[in-house]
C-alpha cells in the first residue's frame, strides 16, 4: 500500500502537460483525480517516475450545450456530471451513471477524461459512452483530433491515446423525447465495480422499437457493443425483447474470475440486457 | 444504570482526535518494515540484506539469524488442548522456511516508514519453493507436504469429547461394512426394534458445512511503538492490542526481559474483533530491536500486510449428524470437524474450535452427543479468534441441521425448534455439552420474535410470491442459539487448555474532591467501558457518570487484569468495578458513622447521601466522607485513610446469553442475488446497563454475521496466494448491503454475578449467519436448493439453482471457475487495480 516513489509536475495549460509528457517520456503519467491510477501504483503494479497533474486545468471543467450534442470537459468531476442541469436534461444516462461510480468520494475526485483514458472495461462509462456512439476529443503535440467511441478503446487498459496526447473533451448526443434509455450494473456490493453492466438507449416510436443501441461492461477486454440484439430490436415490438435478449452475448468473450466465471457473465448480460430494454421502453 | 448515556468515548473518536498508536513520534524513532515471503511454502536459499544497507535512510537490517538470540521463546501460544498437541516454533524472522505468504524473512529499520519500504527490494533473497498444503482434507492424506518437516505430520491435535452412547445413534447396524450407509440413509428404521436408542432415531440428518475463513478487518490496523524507557530499567510498548495485560506477560516470555521491566500501554485501539487478542511477531520484533538499537521503534501495518498477517478467522469444516425422532424430538448430535490452524499457532489458535465444542447442542436438550476434532496446520496464515470465536461454527452447525430436520419432516421450523427447547431455567442445568447453563427462557423470545416479525403474515407473502412465480422469492430463516460468555472462571478455563486464570480486577478510589477514578483491567477497543463502567459506579455511589472517569489500558496505571475479549468484561471486569464501589460505600458509611456519631446500622445510604433513620436532617454526603477520609484526621480509630478499594472478581460460571432471529431474504432466482430485507431479533443479555450500547454492538455483530453469510470469505490459490488481498476484492458489506434491524429483548437475568448480566458482544455475528443462510434455502427450496455454503454470492446461488433444476452446463461451474483461479492476467490485473 505504499507506492514506490515519484517525482510531480503540475500541469499549468493542456499544451504544458503535453510538453511535459514529451519532456519526461514514457516513464510519465498524467494524473487527474487519481482513483484509478493511485490505487495500481499503492500496490506497486504502476510505478511512474513522474506524475503530471492535471489537477488545476479548471478550463477542462465544463458542460456545454452545442446544438445537437453536450461538450463535457476531460476534468469534469463524476459528481459534477451527475447533478449538472444539462446533462440531466438532454443526457440522462450519462448523470445517473456518473452517480454509480464508486462512493461519493470517488466521484468527487475521478474525471469523466480519467476513466475513458483509463479504458477499464470494467469501468461503467466506457459502456455508457459506446452506447450514446459519443466522441473523444483529444490533443497531442501536432493538434487536436477527435476520435469514436467505437475506435476509441483498443483493448484492455489499452486506448488509441498516443503517449504525448492528452484527452479533453467528451462528445455525446442529446436524446430526444423519444429515447428510452437504461443502464442496469449488476454488483456484488452496491460500491463495487460491475461483475456485468448493460447501457440500453432506445429509439422509441408508437410503442416500438425504432433502433437500439446496448454497450456492455466487463464482457471482454473492452466495452461491447450488444450488436445481434441491437439487430433483432430494429423495429421490434416490446414482447420481442425478451428474444432479442437472450443474444446478447454473441460476440462477447467475458473472463472468469474469482467474482463470475464467463458463463455466469454471459447469463446475466442476456437477463440483465433484457430488464435494461424493458426499463428504457419504460422511460 | 439502565439508561441510555451517549458514549463519553465518541466525542473524539468521530472528531479525529483519537489518541491511535500510529499518531505517537518520538525522537529519534525508526519505522520497521518486513520483508514478507510471496510464496506459501519456500526454502529460503540466500538472503543478504546488506544492499538494504545502502538506501538513502536505512539504519539497520537484520535476517532471523542475526537476531534468533533475543527471542529464546518464540511467539508464545498459550493453548494446551491435548497433551499430545504438536506447538512448532514460531520465530519473528524465519532462518530456515517461509511456511505462509506473508510469512517473515528480514526486517529493515530506517527514519521513516516509505524509505523502510523501499529499502525492501535491496534486500537479495532467493527461493526454492516447496510443497504446499492450503486444504486440510489434503493435509492429513498420506503423502501429503508437511507444513512442519520436524512434526512428521500435518495433525495439530485431535480432541473429543462427548456424552451418552451417541455412535449407536448413527452407527449401529447388521452389516459391519455397511456402517456408513445406514447413517446416510436410515430414514425409518425399523419400529419395535428392541435396540431402545437406535429404533428411536428415525431421522438421521447428515450434512457438510463449511465454515469459510474470514478476514477481520479492525478499521486500525496493527501498530506498535516500543522504546526504552529513559527513566526506568524497563521498556515501554503502545500497541493496538486487546489485550495489554497478556501482552505484558508474553512479551516477557518471548523476549527473556523480566515481567516488571515491561510497561505496556494499549491506546484508543480501533476495533479488534479478536484479531488483536494477540501477541504478534511484530510486537516482539518491535521491543528486541528497540532494546538492541536502543531507539524507539514503530510498526505500523498497511492494509496489505493486514489482510496477510494479521490472523484470519473461522475455517473449519463441519461434518453433522443429527438424529431425532419422526416428530422431531432431537435424541442425539455426532459432530466432527476439521480446524485450520494455518502455518503457526497464534496465542489462542487451539483452543477456538476446542472452546466452541460444548456449544454444537445449542438450545436443545437431549442426551447423547459426541465431537472430535481435528486442528489442522496448512500453508496459510495463522487462524485464531474472531468475533464469537467458536461459537457462531457451532451455532451455525446446529441451526442449520435443525432447519434441515424441519425440512426433512416438512414441519415449520419454529415448531421443530419449540419442541427441544428447553424449559425455562433460573438456576445452572447441566447441558449435553458438559456445561452449567446459567439461566435461560427460549419460550419469551420465540415468542416475543414470531410477534415482533409478525411471522404468520410473512408466511402469506411468500406463498403468493411461489404461486406468483415472482422471479424474486422470499425466504425466512430462524436461529434461536445461545453462547457462551464471562470468560470466565479460572478453574473452567484451565480445564479447556486456557490456565492463566479467567478473574478480573478493578480499583476505586473516590478522590478528596469527591470525583471518582475507576481503574480497570478490561481493555476496551470500541466497546464503551468507559461509559458503561461510570454508570455502575454512579449507580452504586450515588454520583453522576460525569463524576466519574474510566482509566484503562496502562499495565502501570491500572490493577493487573485480564483484558477484553469473549463478551467477557461486563460479566467480569464490569462486576469487579460493581463490587469495589461496594466496599467503598461499606468503609465509607464506617467513616460516615463517625463523622455522624451514629451507629452504622442506623446508616441509610440514598443518592449519595449517609444518613441516620428515622431523622434525614442528619446526614453526610459521601463526597464529604471521601474529603474526611483522604485528610484522615477524623476517621474511626486504626482505620486506613482513603476511599480507596480493589476487587478482583472470580465467577462461578459463565454467562450464557441467548436468543431467537428471523432473517426475511430476497432472492433474484434469475440472477443469484440475494439480499436480506428485515432482520428480527430478541436477544437476552440478562440486565441492560446501557440500552444504546446494547444495541450498537448487536448492530455491528448482524452486520458481521450477515457479512458471512453474503458477503466475506478468504480466497486462496492452489498455490496459496491470497486472492482476497484488498477491500476491493474481500467483501466487507457496507450499510448500503445491510437492512434496518428491528430489534427486542427479553430479560433473564443470570444467577453468575450479583448484578444478573450476561454479555452481548458476539451475539449477532454468532445468531445471524445460520438465520440468513436457512432464510436463502427457505426461498429457494421449491425450485429443490437443499444446501448452500457461505458466502451466498450471487454466483454460487445461481450456481445451486442451475443445480438443483439439473442444467449440467452450468454444474460445477462455480468450483471450476475458483479452482482452476488461474491468475487470467487481465483478469488479476483488473481486480488489483480497482
Ligand atoms: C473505491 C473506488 C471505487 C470505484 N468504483 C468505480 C465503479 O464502480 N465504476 C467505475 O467505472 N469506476 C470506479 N472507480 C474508478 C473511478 O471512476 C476513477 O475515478 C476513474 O476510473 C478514473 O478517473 P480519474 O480521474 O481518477 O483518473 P486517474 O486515476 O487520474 O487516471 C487514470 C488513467 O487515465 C490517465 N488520464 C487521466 N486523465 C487523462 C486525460 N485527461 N488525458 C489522458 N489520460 C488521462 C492517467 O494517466 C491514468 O493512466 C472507482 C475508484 C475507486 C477508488
Amino acid at each position: 500500500m505504499i507506492p514506490v516513489a515519484f517525482d510531480y509536475e503540475v500541469a499549468e495549460s493542456v499544451d504544458h502537460a503535453i510538453e511535459l509528457l514529451g519532456q519526461h517520456g514514457e516513464d510519465a503519467k498524467l494524473i487527474a483525480g487519481g482513483h484509478s491510477l493511485i490505487p495500481i501504483m499503492r500496490l506497486r503494479l504502476a510505478a511512474p517516475s513522474v506524475l503530471i497533474d492535471l489537477d488545476r486545468l479548471d478550463d477542462l471543467n465544463y458542460v456545454r450545450d452545442e446544438g445537437d450534442h453536450l461538450a463535457i470537459g476531460a476534468m469534469t468531476r463524476h459528481r459534477d456530471v451527475h447533478y449538472n442541469e444539462l446533462v440531466r436534461e438532454h443526457c440522462g444516462i450519462l448523470g445517473y451513471t456518473a452517480g454509480l461510480l464508486g462512493d461519493p468520494s470517488v466521484q468527487h475526485r475521478g474525471t469523466l477524461g480519467g476513466t475513458l483514458a483509463h479504458g477499464d472495461p470494467a469501468g461503467d462509462m466506457p459502456s455508457v459512452i459506446s452506447a450514446l456512439e459519443g466522441t473523444i476529443v483529444v490533443k497531442g503535440p501536432d493538434g487536436e483530433r477527435t476520435v469514436g467511441a467505437s475506435d476509441f478503446f483498443k483493448d484492455y487498459l489499452f486506448t488509441d491515446l498516443d503517449e504525448q496526447e492528452v484527452v479533453t473533451e467528451v462528445r455525446v448526443p442529446k436524446l430526444s423525447s423519444d429515447t428510452g434509455w437504461s443502464y442496469k450494473k449488476f454488483s456484488r456490493r452496491s460500491q463495487d465495480w460491475a461483475i456485468v453492466g448493460v447501457a440500453a438507449v432506445v429509439e422509441k416510436s408508437n410503442g416500438n422499437i425504432d433502433s437500439a443501441r446496448i454497450g456492455l461492461t466487463s464482457m471482454g477486454s473492452t466495452p461491447i457493443r450488444a450488436t445481434a440484439t441491437e439487430q433483432a430490436l430494429s423495429g421490434a415490438s416490446p414482447d420481442q425483447v425478451a428474444e432479442a435478449a437472450n443474444s446478447a452475448d454473441e460476440g462477447t468473450s467475458p473472463g472468469t474470475d474469482d467474482a463470475a466465471s464467463a458463463e455466469f457473465r454471459r447469463h446475466l448480460a442476456r437477463v440483465w440486457t433484457r430488464r435494461a430494454i424493458e426499463e428504457a421502453l419504460n422511460r | 444504570m439502565g439508561g441510555g448515556l451517549p458514549r463519553k468515548e465518541d466525542p473524539a473518536l468521530v472528531t479525529g482526535r483519537a489518541n491511535w498508536t500510529d499518531n505517537i513520534q518520538l525522537p529519534g524513532m525508526l519505522h520497521l518494515a518486513l520483508l514478507r515471503s510471496p510464496f506459501a511454502h519456500a526454502k529460503v536459499t540466500h538472503l543478504d540484506v546488506s544492499g538494504a544497507l545502502d538506501r538513502p535512510g536505512v539504519v539497520a537490517a537484520f535476517t532471523g539469524e542475526d537476531l534468533a538470540d533475543e527471542w529464546p521463546g518464540g511467539v508464545p501460544c498459550a493453548a494446551v488442548v491435548t497433551e499430545e498437541q504438536n506447538t512448532p516454533f514460531q520465530a519473528p524472522i524465519v532462518t530456515d522456511e517461509a511456511r505462509y505468504m506473508g510469512d517473515v524473512v528480514a526486517v529493515v529499520l530506517a527514519t521513516d516508514r516509505y524509505k523502510a519500504q523501499d529499502a525492501l527490494e535491496s534486500i537479495e533473497v532467493d527461493y526454492e519453493p516447496l510443497g504446499v498444503v492450503v486444504d486440510m482434507e489434503s493435509a492429513l492424506e498420506e503423502g501429503s507436504p508437511l507444513v512442519h518437516e520436524e512434526l512428521g505430520t500435518n495433525e495439530c491435535f485431535t480432541f473429543t469429547a462427548g456424552v451418552g452412547n451417541v455412535d449407536e445413534l448413527f452407527d449401529k447396524t447388521d452389516d459391519p461394512d455397511d456402517q456408513a450407509a445406514a447413517a446416510r440413509a436410515p430414514d425409518v428404521q425399523g419400529e419395535g426394534d428392541t435396540d431402545a436408542a437406535f429404533a428411536k432415531a428415525n431421522v438421521v440428518i447428515k450434512e457438510r458445512y463449511i465454515q469459510q475463513r474470514l478476514l477481520p478487518t479492525a478499521i486500525e490496523p496493527r501498530a506498535t511503538v516500543a522504546f526504552q524507557d529513559p527513566g526506568h530499567n524497563g521498556y515501554v510498548v503502545y500497541s493496538a492490542t486487546q489485550v495489554p495485560h497478556l501482552a505484558k506477560i508474553v512479551l516477557s516470555l518471548a523476549t527473556g526481559i523480566p515481567e516488571n521491566e515491561i510497561r505496556v500501554v494499549a491506546p484508543d485501539v480501533g476495533g479488534g474483533f479478536g484479531s488483536k487478542l494477540n501477541v504478534y511477531r511484530e510486537e516482539i520484533l518491535a521491543l528486541v530491536l528497540a532494546k538492541k538499537l536502543g531507539t524507539p521503534v514503530k510498526f505500523n501495518e498497511d492494509r496489505s500486510e493486514n489482510y496477510q498477517a494479521t490472523i484470519h478467522g473461522r475455517g473449519q469444516i463441519q461434518d453433522i449428524e443429527l438424529a431425532a425422532t419422526s416428530e422431531g424430538r432431537i435424541l442425539g448430535l455426532r459432530v466432527k470437524l476439521l480446524d485450520d490452524m494455518g502455518a503457526y499457532l497464534q496465542l489462542l489458535t487451539p483452543a477456538i474450535s476446542v472452546s466452541g465444542a460444548a456449544m454444537f447442542p445449542g438450545v436443545y436438550t437431549f442426551d447423547a452427543f459426541s465431537i472430535e476434532i481435528k486442528g489442522v496446520f496448512t500453508n496459510l496464515t495463522p487462524t485464531d479468534a474472531y468475533r464469537g470465536a467458536g461459537r457462531p461454527e457451532a451455532a451455525y452447525a446446529i441451526e442449520r441441521a435443525v432447519d434441515s430436520l424441519a425440512r426433512k419432516l416438512d414441519m415449520d421450523p419454529a415448531e421443530v425448534r419449540r419442541k427441544n427447547f428447553y424449559e425455562p431455567f433460573d438456576e445452572p442445568t447441566e447441558t449435553p455439552g458438559g456445561l452449567q447453563y446459567d439461566s435461560m427462557n427460549m419460550q419469551a423470545a420465540m415468542d416475543r420474535l414470531v410477534e415482533l416479525a409478525d411471522y404468520e403474515g410473512l408466511r402469506r407473502e411468500q406463498q403468493q410470491r411461489r404461486e406468483n412465480n415472482d422471479p424474486v422469492q422470499l425466504g425466512l430463516g430462524f436461529s434461536t442459539y445461545t453462547e457462551i460468555c464471562g470468560l470466565g472462571p479460572s478453574q473452567a478455563l484451565a480445564g479447556l487448555g486456557l490456565g492463566g486464570g479467567g478473574w478480573e480486577a478493578a480499583n476505586v478510589r473516590m478522590l478528596v474532591t469527591g470525583k471518582v477514578e475507576v481503574a480497570t483491567g478490561t481493555s476496551p477497543h470500541g466497546q464503551g467501558h468507559e461509559t458503561s463502567w461510570a454508570q455502575i459506579a454512579a449507580d452504586a455511589l450515588g454520583v453522576t457518570p460525569d463524576d466519574v472517569v474510566v482509566i484503562h489500558g496502562d499495565t502501570a496505571a491500572v490493577p493487573f487484569g485480564r483484558d477484553t475479549y469473549g463478551s467477557r468484561s461486563l460479566a467480569v471486569g464490569g462486576i469487579a468495578v460493581h463490587l469495589a464501589c461496594e466496599k467503598v460505600v461499606d468503609k465509607a458509611k464506617k467513616i460516615a458513622a463517625h463523622m455522624l456519631e451514629a451507629a452504622e446500622d442506623d446508616l441509610e445510604f440514598e443518592g449519595g447521601k449517609f444518613s441516620v433513620a428515622g431523622s434525614p436532617d442528619q446526614n453526610v454526603s459521601i463526597q464529604d466522607v471521601a474529603g474526611g477520609a483522604y485528610l484522615g484526621a477524623d476517621i474511626p480509630e486504626g482505620m486506613e485513610p482513603t476511599l480507596n478499594e480493589n476487587m478482583t472478581f472470580d465467577p462461578p460460571n459463565f454467562t450464557f446469553p441467548f436468543g431467537a432471529h428471523l432473517c426475511v431474504t430476497e432472492v433474484d432466482t434469475e440472477t443469484g442475488k440475494a439480499w436480506v430485507r428485515d432482520y428480527y431479533a430478541v436477544d437476552d443479555c440478562g440486565p441492560v446497563i446501557n440500552p444504546i450500547i446494547v444495541d450498537g454492538q448487536l448492530h455491528g455483530g448482524l452486520a458481521q454475521g450477515i457479512a458471512q453469510a453474503l458477503y466475506e470469505g478468504v480466497i486462496y490459490s492452489e498455490e496459496g496466494n491470497l486472492m482476497t488481498g484488498s477491500m476491493v476484492d474481500y467483501m466487507i458489506p457496507g450499510a448500503p448491503e445491510l437492512p434496518n434491524f428491528t430489534l427486542d429483548r427479553t430479560v433473564t437475568p443470570s444467577p453468575s454475578n450479583p448484578l444478573g448480566v450476561k454479555g452481548v458482544g458476539e451475539a449477532g455475528t454468532i445468531g445471524s449467519p445460520p438465520a440468513v443462510m436457512n432464510s436463502i434455502i427457505d426461498a429457494l427450496s421449491p425450485l429443490g436448493v437443499k444446501h448452500m455454503d457461505m458466502p451466498a454470492l450471487p454466483m454460487r446461488v445461481w450456481n445451486a439453482i442451475q443445480d438443483a433444476q439439473g442444467n449440467a452446463a452450468a454444474s460445477g461451474e462455480y468450483d471450476a471457475a475458483l479452482g482452476s483461479r488461474e491468475a487470467d492476467v487481465k483478469q488479476e490485473g483488473r481486480s488489483e487495480e480497482k
